[in-house]
């Protein structure tokens, strides 16, 4: 008997990357802007979503949502109530969305027609570890915080905000009562990863969604130029 | 809990490529894992056990080599190793530090296979692939 060693250097979701490339290319030749939107549980994703899809609405956009949850379609019909159409994955007890899994809701989902969208919103499964390595052909990942869940998530998980595109701060109209210290939380942010683009949002009196709002609308006109660039 | 998923995709990448090598037994699998990757070893070594019973891999030793954090610091333009995940800090200058240049490595460096000396080696060799970025 021998032994020898077999060199491989070969990346382990190799195969998600992929899939999330080519799930990229399809989005940005169909002109939608596609957002991956990650925090814990109880962050607030889908109650941000909600108010989102709403005046993006309002403004005249088309927009859609696709929501992954371990079990349930609770959240898919309270963002359906935004008028938006939308599909609830099941994951049954995944604690992640993958590229392989958007992809296929995606193709299955007949009446949608991705070049007739400008916004295509994943809501991931609520998760401050797994989603950072699961690459979904998004082109924005926005990372969430509450002001309840207290101003060190950043630090305590790392991994997830150093990956984000932007961040959000849900919850901000109840951040005095639960004692949280906004600028520490910021700092925080920062360090984990720094200049990266902070909103302050409260889905409920609608503080700070304006910009939020304003933001995604720039983000797609950026894209739309790099795209008649290309 | 997502180590059962990153044991199975490495399950079938290595199944792959010990299909070139049809009267080898795989001995070892070597994963790179950086400190920022989220993975859990131990809980990867309990779901390796699982993931490559009835399989080829069955009895083969998973490898963790854990790769600390390199950041590279604008500010006094040089890289380094952090100690933990938590100060992202150049060691140097004291300037914040996250663009990251090592650290959410995931991959499979390397199996350790074992072949009956009578075997010729097989004709055709898993096709090279590029260091992952």
């Amino acid at each position: 008997m021998t032994t020898r060693i077999v060199e491989l250097r070969r990346g382990i979701l190799k195969k998600n990357d992929e899939l999330a490339a080519a799930l990229r290319n399809r989005f940005s030749s169909s002109g939608v802007l596609v957002l991956n939107l990650v925090s814990s549980p109880g962050t607030g994703k889908t109650t941000l979503l909600e108010r989102t899809l709403r005046e993006l609405r309002a403004r005249g956009s088309r927009v859609a949502a696709v929501v992954g949850d371990l079990e349930t379609d609770n959240d898919a019909r309270r963002l359906a109530s935004s008028g938006a159409p939308v599909r609830q994955i099941n994951t049954h007890g995944i604690c992640h969305l993958d590229a392989e899994m958007v992809g296929k809701h995606i193709d299955e989902w007949q009446s949608l027609d991705l070049a007739g969208l400008d916004y295509l919103f994943i809501e991931n499964v609520g998760n401050l570890v797994c989603p950072s390595s699961y690459d979904l052909g998004e082109r924005i990942r926005v990372v969430l915080l509450s002001v309840t869940e207290g101003e060190d998530k950043p630090l305590k998980y790392p991994g997830l905000f150093n990956s984000a595109d932007a961040a959000i701060i849900t919850k901000i109209d109840i951040a005095e009562p639960c004692g949280f210290d906004r600028e520490q939380a910021i700092q925080n942010i920062n360090e984990i990863r720094p200049g990266i683009r902070i909103f302050e949002t409260s889905a409920r009196t609608g503080q700070g969604m304006d910009e939020w709002v304003k933001y995604l609308a720039s983000q797609r006109a950026s894209q739309q130029v790099s795209k008649s660039a290309s | 809990m997502h180590e059962l998923s990153i044991a199975t995709s490495i399950v079938e990448s290595v199944t792959e490529t010990a299909a070139a090598y049809p009267h080898a037994r795989v001995l070892e699998v070597r994963l790179r894992v950086g400190a920022l990757a989220s993975v859990v070893e131990d809980s990867l070594q309990f779901c390796w056990t699982i993931v490559t019973e009835d399989t080829p891999l069955a009895g083969s030793k998973l490898v963790v080599r854990t790769l600390p954090i390199i950041v590279h610091c604008v500010n006094c333009n040089s890289d380094s190793e952090l100690s933990g995940v938590q100060n992202f800090h150049c060691p140097h200058c004291g300037h914040i530090a996250a663009d990251f240049r090592q650290g959410r490595e995931l991959e499979i460096e390397s199996i350790e296979i074992e072949e009956p000396d009578s075997v010729q080696p097989a004709a055709t060799l898993p096709e090279k692939v590029e260091e992952a970025s």
